[in-house]
C-alpha cells in the first residue's frame, strides 16, 4: 500500500476575536492601543481576548483515489479545513503532508471578471487554479463544449445568464488534472441538470484516473453518491469518520433536533413584522414528534404575534432525514382568504391540516415557515421538527432510501385556518 | 498498483504546511508562479484599455497637460533655468519617470485589496499580485516614452547614445515603487485607511521630486534633494534622455539605490511576515 496522499496529524486552527476592537483604521487602532495601556495602567488588564478554535487537534490520512466527504454544521470546521488544505491560511498547530498536487474549488469562477470574454476568462481563470498555458490552450475546446457556451464565447461574460456563467465556471475546474482536488459546497448553484453532469465528471475522473478528491457539501446526497469515506466534524473537532453511510447517520443523529421545544427553533429575520409565539405538531410542542401512522393527516397550529398588516400562511416543507426536501406542502397562490390571510396587528392562531404522502418507516424533518407564498418570508424553523413514522404499512421501500433521487412533489393542504385571539 | 500509480503520477512533489512554514522554497515558488503573474498583468492591461473610449489616448493627454503646465509655472513665471534644453522636454524627461513610479506604486498599493476575492480563495505566493500592478504601469510607462520622442523630433533634440543606460533606470524605479508599494499593500490590507495616504503622497512628491526643475544648477540643495530616492533617478532620466546635457552627479543616484534597497528589503521582510494572515484579515 503506498504512503497516504494527505496527511493530516494534530491539526488545529485559532482566532482571536479582541472584543472592542473592530479598528480597520489607523485612528481607531490609536485610540484603542490608548485606552488599553490606560486599562492596564488603572486595572491591570487589556481587552477580553477571546481565542476561537475553529479547528481542534484534526487527524486523518486520505489515500490515493479516495473521494472523502467532510460533513458537519455550519461553523463546525469545514471551511477552515479547506482552506488549510489548500494553502490560503496557515494552522496554528499541527501539520499536513500532501502528496501531490493540489487543486482547490472553493468557489465557482474565481477571478472571473466581467468585462473579459468566455475565451479570456477560461484563460485566466485556469491559470488562477494552476493550469499552464498549454494545458489551457490544450483543454480549450473541450471546456467550451462541456459548458455549452460555443455561441457566446467572445461576449464579455457580464452578458451571460447567470447559467451560462456558471456552466462555464465549472466546465473550467472540472478539467482540471491535479492529483489532489479539495472542493467546497461549489455544487449548490447551477441547474440541477448541470450538478449532476459535474457530479457524473467527478465521479468519472476520480475513478478512472486514481484522483482523491475532498468534498464539503451539505446536499447530503451528493455526498452519499459520490463519497466511500466520510469525516464528519462538529465544533472544530473530528468526531467521526469512517463509510459515508454511518457518518451520516451520526451527523443526522447529532443533529438538529435536540428533544427541546419546536419554537426555540425560530429564526426570525431582522425586521419581521411576524413572529411565533407557540408551536405544536398535534398537540406536541417539542422538537421529536412520533407518528404512528403516517395517513394521519398533521395537525400544526402557530401562535403568531403580528406587528404589520401582512398576508399570512404557512408552508410546510417534508425533509428526508439529512435535511434534503421531498415535498412543499403550501397553498400555492391561493389568494382568495381561505388558506392566505390578510391580518392586521393582533395576535392570531394559525392552523393547518396536512395529510402526507405515504412514508416510509423512519425519521424525516419538517422545515416551517409562516410566508405570503411566493412574495415574503416572515419566520422560518428550519428543520426544526423531527418526525418519526413508526409505521405506514410500507415497509419493503428501503430501496428508496438514499438513492439520491431528488423527490419533489407538492401537496396541497386542507384550509389554512387563522383566528384572531388577541390584540396587541 | 504501485508500477501503474508511478506512470500516472511521474512527480509527486511533497508538500508539508505548518505554522510559519511558508519561507522555505519561497523564491521557487514565485518562479513558479509566473506565467499567473503574467495573466495577472494581461487581465489588468486589457480591462483598463477596454472600457476606456480614450484607451491608449488617456496615457498621453496626463503627460502633455502636465508638462504644459510644469512649463508654465517653472519654466515662465518661474524662469527657472534650462541650461539649453527646451524647457518642455526637460519637464517631459522628468515627468516619464515620475508617472512611472506613480503608476506603479499607486497599483502595487491597492493590489492585494483589490484582488482580495482571489487571496482569500486561492492559495498563490501573494508578492505576485504587486509585481503584476508593475506591468500596467510600464505599459502606459511604454506610451509616454513615445510620446516624448515624438517631442524630441519636434523640438530636434534627438536622444543619442546616452539612451543605453534606461533600462537600468527604469529598473531602478520599479524597485523603489515596489518597496513602497510592499509596505502600503500590506498595511491597506490590515488597516484600510493608508488607502488615502498613496494620493497624498503622490500629490506632494510630484513638486518635491525635480519633475519640473532640474537640480545639478542648486548645488547648495543637492544633499537635501538626494534624500528622495526619485531625485537620482529622475536626473538619471534626464541625463539618458537629454543628450547628457544633464550631467550625472553620484552622490543622488548613490543615495537613491541605498534607500531603494532599505525600501526594498523591509518593504518584502514586511509583506513576506504579513501575507500569511492576508486571507484571514481581508
Amino acid at each position: 500500500m503506498a504512503a497516504p496522499v494527505i496527511e493530516v496529524s494534530g491539526l488545529s486552527k485559532r482566532y482571536v476575536i479582541e472584543h472592542e476592537s473592530r479598528h480597520d483604521n489607523l485612528r481607531d487602532m490609536l485610540h484603542h492601543t490608548a485606552r488599553k495601556l490606560w486599562r492596564r495602567v488603572r486595572w491591570g488588564t487589556g481587552f477580553a481576548r477571546e481565542e476561537f478554535w475553529a479547528l481542534r487537534d484534526v487527524s486523518f490520512s486520505v489515500n490515493q483515489g479516495d473521494v472523502v466527504g467532510i460533513i458537519g454544521r455550519n461553523g463546525a470546521g469545514k471551511s477552515t479545513l479547506l482552506k488549510i488544505l489548500s494553502r490560503i491560511t496557515e494552522p496554528t498547530t499541527g501539520r499536513v503532508r500532501l502528496r501531490g498536487r493540489v487543486a482547490s474549488l472553493l468557489e465557482v469562477g474565481t477571478g472571473f471578471h466581467p468585462d473579459l470574454t468566455g475565451r479570456e476568462n477560461i484563460s485566466l481563470n485556469g491559470a488562477i487554479l494552476g493550469m499552464s498555458r498549454a494545458e489551457i490552450r490544450r483543454k480549450f475546446d473541450e471546456i467550451v463544449a462541456f459548458a455549452e457556451v460555443e455561441k457566446f464565447i467572445d461576449t464579455p461574460v457580464k452578458r451571460y445568464s447567470s447559467g451560462m456563467y456558471v456552466r462555464l465556471a465549472f466546465a473550467v475546474a472540472a478539467h482540471l488534472e491535479p492529483e489532489i482536488l479539495v472542493v467546497d459546497e461549489v455544487l449548490a448553484v447551477g441547474d440541477t441538470m448541470f450538478q449532476r453532469k459535474c457530479l457524473g465528471k467527478m465521479e468519472e475522473v476520480s475513478k478512472s484516473e486514481g484522483r482523491t478528491v475532498l468534498f464539503v457539501s451539505h446536499n447530503t446526497a451528493a455526498v452519499q453518491n459520490l463519497c466511500r469515506r466520510a469525516l464528519l466534524l462538529e465544533s472544530g473537532r473530528l468526531s467521526f469518520q469512517g463509510g459515508t453511510s454511518d457518518a451520516l447517520a451520526r451527523y443526522v443523529s447529532s443533529g438538529a433536533t435536540t428533544g427541546g421545544l419546536a419554537i426555540d427553533k425560530q429564526v426570525v429575520p431582522g425586521g419581521s413584522p411576524v413572529r411565533c409565539t407557540r408551536l405544536t405538531v398535534n398537540g406536541d410542542a417539542s422538537d421529536r414528534i412520533a407518528v404512528p401512522n403516517a395517513i394521519e393527516p398533521l395537525e400544526i397550529v402557530t401562535e403568531v404575534r403580528v406587528t404589520a398588516p401582512v398576508k399570512l400562511s404557512l408552508n410546510v416543507f417534508l425533509c428526508d432525514r439529512y435535511g434534503n426536501k421531498l415535498a412543499l406542502c403550501s397553498p400555492g397562490h391561493d389568494d382568495d382568504g381561505t388558506s392566505v390571510h390578510a391580518v392586521t396587528p393582533g395576535l392570531y392562531r394559525l392552523a393547518a391540516r396536512v395529510t402526507l404522502p405515504r412514508l416510509l418507516r423512519g425519521q424525516y424533518l419538517l422545515d416551517l415557515a409562516l410566508v405570503q407564498p411566493y412574495v415574503a418570508q416572515y419566520t422560518t424553523f428550519p428543520c426544526a421538527i423531527e418526525l418519526t413514522v413508526d409505521s405506514s404499512g410500507l415497509s419493503w421501500g428501503r430501496m428508496f432510501e438514499n438513492a439520491g433521487v431528488p423527490v419533489g412533489f407538492m401537496v396541497v393542504p386542507g384550509r389554512i385556518t387563522a383566528e384572531r385571539i388577541a390584540d396587541l | 498498483m504501485s508500477a501503474n500509480e508511478t506512470e500516472i503520477f511521474p512527480s509527486r512533489p511533497e508538500t508539508v504546511l505548518e505554522a510559519g512554514r511558508a519561507g522555505a522554497d519561497y523564491w521557487r515558488e514565485v518562479w513558479r508562479y509566473r506565467e499567473l503573474l503574467g495573466f495577472l498583468a494581461w487581465r489588468d492591461i486589457k480591462i483598463r484599455y477596454k472600457q476606456a473610449v480614450l484607451g491608449a489616448s488617456w496615457a498621453l493627454i496626463q503627460p502633455a497637460i502636465t508638462t504644459a503646465i510644469f512649463t508654465f509655472v517653472f519654466g515662465r513665471l518661474a524662469k527657472m533655468p534650462d541650461g539649453g534644453v527646451p524647457y518642455p522636454l526637460l519637464v517631459l524627461a522628468g515627468y516619464i519617470p515620475w508617472q512611472l513610479f506613480a503608476g506603479a506604486l499607486n497599483g502595487a498599493s491597492g493590489s492585494v485589496l483589490g484582488n482580495s476575492q482571489l487571496v482569500s480563495k486561492v492559495y498563490f505566493p501573494r508578492l505576485i499580485v504587486p509585481l503584476s500592478a508593475l506591468a500596467v504601469a510600464l505599459v502606459d510607462f511604454v506610451i509616454v516614452l513615445g510620446l516624448f520622442l515624438v517631442a524630441a523630433l519636434w523640438f530636434g533634440f534627438v536622444p543619442d547614445w546616452h539612451w543605453i543606460a534606461l533600462p537600468v533606470f527604469i529598473f531602478l524605479t520599479l524597485l523603489v515603487a515596489l518597496g513602497g508599494g510592499l509596505w502600503l499593500s500590506s498595511l491597506t490590507v490590515k488597516y484600510r485607511d493608508f488607502r488615502y495616504i498613496v494620493p497624498f503622497l503622490l500629490q506632494v512628491g510630484v513638486f518635491v521630486s525635480p519633475v519640473g526643475y532640474r537640480t545639478d544648477l542648486f548645488p547648495r540643495w543637492r544633499t537635501v534633494l538626494a534624500l528622495n530616492p526619485l531625485t537620482g533617478i529622475i536626473n538619471g532620466f534626464r541625463w539618458c534622455l537629454l543628450r547628457g546635457s544633464q550631467s550625472v552627479d553620484l552622490v543622488p543616484i548613490g543615495y537613491s539605490l541605498l534607500l531603494t534597497a532599505i525600501l526594498l528589503a523591509t518593504g518584502i521582510w514586511y509583506f513576506r511576515r504579513t501575507e500569511r494572515q492576508f486571507a484571514d484579515i481581508i
